[in-house]
């Protein structure tokens, strides 16, 4: 039975069509990747998803269908987002951050400082910055602060959307490297990217949308070797972009 | 002048600063939290002493009913298990306002519950279903509810003014009475359980992180219209606590509450709206200007507090970027 199933989602902010029909799966501890052009839709994917746009189509989790979908239903349900552009609290204290991803827990009385220690352990350098304001992080280390704030709320489910953006080269493989490592502990990912790159060496199936439907859909391997998706989303422009 | 009017003006001074100082900190908790610019929190403050006067000649303030059909519009506004809170709220307000006739104590309490069940009714049913609006439109929406309430502080209490006996009489020293006495250490006891509450409670660091960023709050389960209902839950209680303190030193009148309302908000606006710390320290800044204002041309004294702004706004505007929403 899969984790998440999506079924014909289409989004519309007012009389305008961002997703069309959209329909795809996920399994326990399988990493998706949607890529795509800017503007494809594919952050409003995750935003019809949680019920933050104006969406139609089914959503089930765990083969049952969610209604009134809204961000902190489906928090409990354990589906978190790590949204694009982070939504940090830059004023708080980078420990501050995380416990507060750990919220609906701590009202639940559950103890937070072993999942604390967990994303101490993944990111030492929010460690070393745990009294600094999030503000004052770089933007790699903001990234990973937003992940780990993230893991504090226990995801079964883990939407990532553009991690990658405005990061240097090096931070994107680290942030990579994580994603991986959590991907080998059993979280099931769903990745929006437009580094295809490195979404598709990453994820095991791939979805490619295009002006709001799904343009193609497979293994992952097989869209790095696809001649669309190469010339499309893997060639030079690429390079372009990250420098 | 000497030292001993020197000494009057700054007692009486901060007096009155500490409670602008109140009420600033609760319109910049307010706006931070919802972008609402609270204009009806004077009228809030003058319900409370207003209503306990009524209690205390045994009658049921026409305040108690405003609430209680606010309270029903949030029952109906929530249903479901958000219902259970304005209503069995409403009916022990209810219950408890026919055991506090005549009953000073329970009176005191009820006053204070009264004034914020209103106030978290007030949000429920007139600013968090246009939550997605303006800043503008809510501003329009707040100065509203503060004619409209004024108005019905009019119908319900008259236009006379009370003077509820102090809660302690006789006076330390000569121009510090022993409820003034009272108002400092409210004052006083209300900072340090906010800078508790915000500095070491993670409900209180929920509130701050809603107040900074409204979608990564939501997407850790911190609940916009419950953020929304504690800021103006604190708000209230503030401000009714304010308005039983100082009931007794400056009388109590369904117009007084804008006054100090407005002087609160001038305050706020030297801290930006966004600083308590600036937004308390120019409150007492705002009550020692007000005493001496008041003592070498009191005919002015109005004016030229409000005059205060004017650099306050004109610094804030040096200093804007971007507003981001």
């Amino acid at each position: 039975m899969s984790l998440l199933s999506v079924q014909g989602l289409t989004v519309r902010y007012g009389p305008l069509e961002a997703v069309r029909g959209v329909t795809f799966s996920l399994k326990e501890g399988e990493a998706l990747t949607l890529i795509g052009p800017n503007g494809a839709g594919k952050t409003s994917v995750l935003r019809g998803l949680l019920g933050l746009a104006q969406a139609e189509g089914k959503v089930f989790l765990d083969g049952a269908e969610v209604r009134g979908r809204s961000p902190e239903a489906l928090l409990s349900w354990g589906l978190v987002l790590v949204p694009e552009g982070r939504a940090l609290f830059p004023g708080l204290s980078v420990e501050d951050n995380l416990l507060l991803g750990g919220f609906t827990r701590f009202r639940r009385r559950e103890n937070l400082r072993p999942d604390l220690e967990r994303v101490y352990t993944l990111f030492p350098r929010l460690l070393e910055r745990r009294r600094q304001p999030a503000g004052t992080l770089s933007g790699g280390e903001q990234q990973m602060l937003a992940i780990g704030r993230a893991l504090m709320a226990r995801p079964r489910l883990l939407l990532l959307d553009e991690p990658s953006l405005g990061l240097a080269p090096l931070m994107v493989q680290e942030i990579y490297r994580i994603l991986g490592e959590l991907k080998r502990e059993g979280t099931t990912l769903l990745l929006v990217e437009q580094n295809a790159k490195m979404a598709l060496s990453l994820a095991d199936r791939g979805l490619v949308l295009e002006a709001g439907e799904v343009a193609l859909m497979g293994p992952a391997e097989a869209l790095r070797q696809d001649p669309k998706v190469v010339e499309a989303y893997l060639g030079l422009s690429r390079e372009v972009e990250e420098g | 002048m000497d030292a001993t009017i020197l000494s009057f003006l700054l007692l009486d001074g901060l007096q009155n600063g500490v409670v602008y100082g109140l009420l600033a900190l609760s319109l910049v908790l307010v706006f931070a939290v919802t972008r609402v610019i609270l204009v009806p929190i004077g009228e809030l403050l003058m319900f409370a002493p207003l209503s306990l006067v009524w209690l205390l000649e045994g009658k049921l303030p026409g305040t108690l009913w405003l609430a209680l059909v606010l309270g029903g519009a949030w029952a109906l506004m929530a249903r479901g298990r958000g219902a259970l809170l304005p209503l069995v709220g409403g009916v022990g307000l209810f219950l408890l306002f026919l055991l506090a006739k005549e009953v000073p104590p329970l009176a005191y309490l009820a006053a204070v519950l009264l004034v914020v069940y209103l106030g978290v009714a007030t949000y429920r049913v007139f600013f968090q279903p246009m939550r997605g609006a303006t800043v503008l439109s809510l501003l329009i929406m707040a100065v509203g509810l503060h004619v409209a309430y004024q108005g019905l502080g009019l119908v319900f209490f008259g236009p006379e003014q009370f003077r509820p006996a102090p809660l302690l009489s006789g006076e330390v020293v000569v121009g510090l009475s022993w409820q003034g006495v009272l108002v400092l250490l409210f004052a006083a006891l209300s900072l340090m359980a906010l800078y508790l509450f915000f500095r070491f409670s993670l409900f209180g660091k929920a509130l701050l992180a809603a107040a900074e960023n409204r979608l990564g709050a939501r997407l850790l389960g911190i609940r916009p219209e419950e953020a929304g209902m504690v800021a103006f839950g604190i708000a209230s209680l503030l401000a009714a606590f304010s308005g039983l303190l100082l009931a007794p030193l400056i009388n109590a009148a369904y117009f007084m509450g804008f006054m100090l309302g407005l002087k609160g908000f001038v305050a706020a606006i030297l801290g930006g709206l966004a600083s308590y710390p600036v937004a308390f320290l120019g409150a007492l800044l705002v009550g020692f200007f007000e005493s001496f204002t008041s003592f070498y041309a009191s005919a002015y004294k109005e004016a030229l507090v409000f005059l205060l702004l004017v650099p306050a706004l004109f610094y804030q505007s040096l200093r804007a970027r971007t507003v981001e929403e």
